[in-house]
């Protein structure tokens, strides 16, 4: 109805005028009952009180013309917020916790949702995105195939609407006469087709550009490395560039935010892959059991995974069948793309689950201490609500008045929570925990992570506001009124708050104790035996094919640069080697007994890790020979192959660490090997691995043209690493090279559990704060309800320690059950912990000592204010208030 | 509420509320006489019930401003017979056809109570 609309749209936005004629009609209407009573003989005085009488409260009566106006939901909705914000203000301390709180939960949710998302739900950034999947091996799941498989897969399936292959590389690039390492892809000419992705400027290579080995000599630039190398020269499209010294044509840059296909990863430029022995320096596109890319491909509208792994796998039956040497049994599956299929997937999903859950708990905890400290407040404002309730309010209008509040409070909390969250995640972002590998995590905050971040704040604030309804539901505003604060009443008895609060403070011990397990072992495993020593020692990466050597030149410069390097003063011992244990990064191959002659997989003795390196390895990375010998610039491609091997290898393969020096075993290809030596055990791919078979063999056996040098001086990095630069620049001064300490290499191998112990260090720590302002809550409202008896007892003459027994005794009863409650699950928690950080066990007397101590000390801290207030209580002062 | 006073002679005075729809159709009846004012139209009802009904005071105006909503009655300001300014309330097309409708639905309602009562 039109009339109906007008008033409620008058009423709503021109409610001052509103008001005032409602406030005019009914002064004019009891004006003129007191003029016609007057009138019928009363005084002026009786005749007011009797309109008075006659009429009823005033303000319950515009309340319900207000009401039979019918905007008053909204427009009391107005009036409680203007009401609470009034409140709020008028109790500043009160509102900064309930912010803060809130904001810890809020934030930590909304950091933890971005990830989340971002490593989870968001499809990749691509047209149409959500029908990309990787191709990956049913086996293992892992994602590398090899060229011809891909080729067939690409031709042969009926579910895919393209098909792309592609391998992250290095290279060098000379844009200007100084060569400098980068990363690349090097990807098949459908690359950008496949993904739909346009050029940000110039073009991109396509199918039609392939024509066999070496026949696209063009690179694609990322946005980022175009803006920070060619400083966005639009001119840059047609420039010749040398990559490995051959020359290269720039055909376009990708849009920005565009990285390819892989989430970690953000390339600096992408190149025909038919270009790979130039790239690579070695090509194995033709090898059929040669695997190493990823397949990545588009799914037809209205396909499903299912179906499309069933397609994939009826190619595999046919390939099995016609390639048996290297295909038989070969199975494939389809999994989301950007964490390298299901390899780098499934931790990642467990380590988001677990933060998902931790910080769920967080909020839970965030959100018990809110309900709390809303309780209290209902239960110092019991005597306004009285009041209210006496003055004809209706007790749905004042639980919505503080359910408002809470909402009020809950909003600015998810504001604040979400500000802190962004600028947590822009750091997160601009991380790059790895040296010299672009590795990113591209976490930005969207849309999706605002809607979390205010719907989770407004389910909370509707959960803790809900915790005081009952008081006020059952709160009787005679006996408030009459009876002034509530007495001793159920002092015995078990209370709402009471059990938030051991919850809440069981919840944060659970973090405490899980971030203590995860820094205590970070720490242990720092100290840890890794089988060599990484200080004061440089790591040179060097990759001579980049710098244009043929492989059967790379022994001549590579002992060149040995000798150069050795020549520095201060220089202690220095090797090379294709791979250094713990670097990103490893090798491992099939190891047969000496007598196997069929070199099946079936048949491999045991999977070794596998490292060539020069004479003078071990002295340089302090890995203790334990019997034997090392190598000798003897032993070479014309000698007898020989190994040096951990003990691990020994005991495996031969049964004994005295048995094996002398043996002989072979390798994947019948290659047989004697072991000259044995080393102690050490840690190969990640710290929290168990013990390994490795061995170690001549790199001048089987040269290697990408090495890292070891150089051990005792002198600092940062003095010694220009001189080693010009050793080496001496040896080819066009050589790019990249020059880290090993500890810092290092950093690699921790990344896993740098990555949790930090994450939990933060929850741990957002856990102590909000244990902190549950205790003070509970211990501030605690004393402040018994304020009297407190100044009783302190006249009656009781000392500061039954004082404070009476005050807080039970505050610091509940933090004890809370904490051992949570020390418990913590414990049984972090049992999951120690598949992430090395040596982090739960069993651990520090870990113990430290939970209770830190919580005992979170108690104090707490409760040392509220405390200061008890024993300062005056009896003369608060016997006078009443 | 609207009430009855039920004064007896050998009783002391009783108050029988009325339902809500009676209060309607004693103000959108008092209202089809002419505009008035919230105090008259509640003067004018005891008035014509000789002093029988009594609306309480207070929920005239709710009721008032209830009618206007529904578009029965509409109100403006204007100069009462002290020269007071004044909210005067008046029937609408629609207040009319309401008011017929629901003397209708009465007169029906106390033919019936009649008929009940007066056959026992």
């Amino acid at each position: 109805m039109l009339s109906d609309l007008f008033i409620r749209i008058r009423t709503l936005f021109r409610r001052r005028a509103v008001e005032g004629e409602l406030d005019e009609e009914l002064r004019f209407h009891l004006e003129r009952q007191i003029e016609k009573l007057i009138r019928s003989g009363l005084t002026r005085e009786d005749a007011v009180r009797r309109a008075r009488i006659e009429f009823g409260g005033l303000d319950l009566v515009k309340e319900h013309c207000r009401e039979a106006r019918g905007v008053t939901f909204i427009e009391s909705f107005a009036q409680d917020v203007r009401y609470g914000l009034r409140m709020l203000r008028k109790s500043p301390g009160f509102t900064a916790v309930a912010v803060v709180t809130l904001a810890l939960g809020i934030g930590a949710n909304a950091v933890v949702f971005s990830l989340v998302d971002a490593l989870v739900f968001k499809p990749m950034n691509v047209p149409e995105g959500k029908n990309i999947y990787t191709i990956e091996n049913a086996k293992g799941g892992f994602p590398s195939q090899s060229y011809p498989d891909y080729v067939d897969l690409r031709d042969r399936n009926h579910s895919f609407d393209g098909m792309l292959v592609c391998e992250i590389s290095t290279a060098s690039l000379d844009i200007d006469g100084n060569p400098a390492p980068i990363w690349l892809y090097t990807a098949s000419g459908n690359y950008f087709d496949v993904l739909r992705v346009q050029p940000y400027l110039g073009r991109f290579f396509h199918a039609a550009d392939e024509h066999g080995p070496n026949s696209a000599p063009y690179i694609v630039l990322s946005y980022a490395y175009w803006s920070s190398h060619f400083q966005s020269d639009h001119g840059v499209v047609g420039r010749e560039v040398r990559l490995n010294r051959h020359t290269y044509t720039i055909l376009g840059v990708a849009p920005q935010g565009f990285s390819g296909t892989e989430l970690f990863y953000a390339p600096d430029l992408w190149a025909p892959i038919v270009n790979q022995q130039e790239i690579e320096g070695s090509s194995d596109l033709d090898a059929r059991g040669s695997r190493g890319r990823w397949v990545v491909g588009r799914l037809k509208a209205g396909v499903t995974p299912a179906q499309a792994t069933a397609d994939l796998n009826s190619v595999a039956a046919w390939m099995a069948k016609a390639y048996p040497k290297d295909d038989e049994g070969i199975a494939f599956s389809v999994a989301r793309p950007g964490l390298a299929g299901d390899m780098l997937g499934g931790p990642v999903h467990a380590f988001v689950a677990g933060l998902m859950l931790l910080s769920g708990l967080i909020l839970l905890a965030a959100c018990a201490n809110l309900g709390s400290l809303f309780s209290a407040r209902a239960e110092d404002r019991s005597r306004e609500v009285a009041l209210r309730l006496a003055l004809g309010s209706s007790r749905g209008r004042i639980l919505r008045q503080l359910l408002t509040e809470a909402v009020l409070v809950s909003l600015a909390g998810g504001v604040v929570g979400l500000a802190g969250s962004v600028v947590l995640l822009r750091g997160l972002s601009a991380w790059q925990p790895v040296p010299d590998i672009p590795i990113r995590l591209a976490v930005s905050p969207d849309a999706h992570t605002y809607i979390v971040a205010f719907l989770l704040a407004l389910a909370s604030g509707l959960l803790f506001g809900m915790v005081p309804v009952r008081q006020v539901l059952k709160s009787d505003p005679y006996q408030r009124i009459k009876g002034g604060a509530a007495g001793a009443v159920g002092w015995r008895r078990i209370t709402l708050r009471d059990v938030l609060l051991a919850g809440q403070i069981a919840v944060c011990a659970v973090l405490v104790t899980s971030s203590l397990v995860a820094v205590r072992g970070m720490l242990r495993s720092l100290k840890s035996n890794f089988g060599f020593v990484p200080e004061n020692t440089l790591q040179v990466n060097t990759d001579l094919n980049m710098a244009g050597y043929k492989v059967d030149q790379t022994a001549a410069i590579q002992k060149r640069m040995l000798n150069a390097i050795s020549s520095i003063p201060g220089v202690t011992a220095a090797a090379y080697a294709d791979r250094i244990p713990l670097n990103l990064g490893w090798s491992s191959n099939a190891v047969f007994q000496e007598s196997a002659t069929d070199y099946k997989l079936a048949n491999e003795a045991l999977e070794a890790m596998e490292y060539f390196v020069s004479p003078g390895y071990f002295q340089a990375a302090k890995t203790t020979m334990l019997q034997g010998r090392a190598f000798t610039w003897n032993d070479s491609k014309d000698t007898l192959h020989v190994a040096v091997v951990n003990q691990e290898f020994a005991r495996k393969v031969f049964g004994s660490e005295s048995k094996a020096i002398g043996s002989f075993f072979k390798i994947w290809n019948g290659t047989r090997v004697q072991v000259v030596g044995i080393v102690e055990d050490g840690k190969y791919a990640t710290l929290s691995e168990s013990p390994k078979p490795a061995m170690f063999l001549p790199i001048l056996q089987s040269p290697a043209s990408r090495t890292y040098l070891l150089v051990r001086s005792n002198r600092s990095p940062q003095d010694l690493a220009p001189e080693l630069q010009r050793a080496l620049h001496e040896v080819d001064p066009g050589m790019p090279l990249t020059i880290n300490t090993w500890e810092r290499e290092l950093g690699t191998a921790l990344f896993a559990a740098r990555a949790a112990s930090i994450a939990l260090g933060v929850l741990g720590v957002l856990g102590a704060m909000l244990a902190i302002t549950g205790i003070f809550g509970m211990a501030a409202s605690s004393v402040s309800k018994r304020l009297r008896e407190l100044g009783i007892r302190i006249a009656l003459g009781a000392q500061r320690k039954q004082l404070l027994g009476a005050a807080l005794g039970r505050v610091f009863r509940l933090l004890a059950l809370g904490s051992a409650v949570g020390l418990v699950l913590g414990l049984v928690a972090t049992k999951v912990l120690s598949f992430i950080v090395y040596q982090a066990t739960p069993r651990d007397p520090f870990v113990l000592a430290g939970v209770v101590l830190t919580m005992l000390f979170l108690g104090l801290l707490a409760a040392w204010i509220p405390a200061q207030r008890a024993l300062r209580a005056d009896p003369l002062i608060l016997l006078r208030e009443e | 509420m609207l009430h009855v006073e039920v004064k007896g002679e050998r009783m002391p005075t009783q108050r029988i509320d009325l339902p809500q729809g009676t209060l309607d159709l004693l103000i959108l009846r008092t209202l089809a006489l002419g505009p008035q004012h919230g105090w008259a139209v509640s003067e004018r009802v005891q008035q014509m019930s000789s002093d029988v009904l009594r609306i309480q005071q207070g929920s005239l105006y709710p009721a008032l401003h209830r009618l206007e909503r529904r578009g029965w009655i509409k109100a403006r300001w204007g100069t009462s017979e002290n020269n007071r300014r004044a909210k005067y309330y008046e029937l609408t097309k629609g207040g009319h056809r309401q008011l017929e409708v629901e003397k209708d639905a009465w007169e029906k309602l106390t033919a019936a109570v009649a008929q009940v009562l007066g056959t026992v």
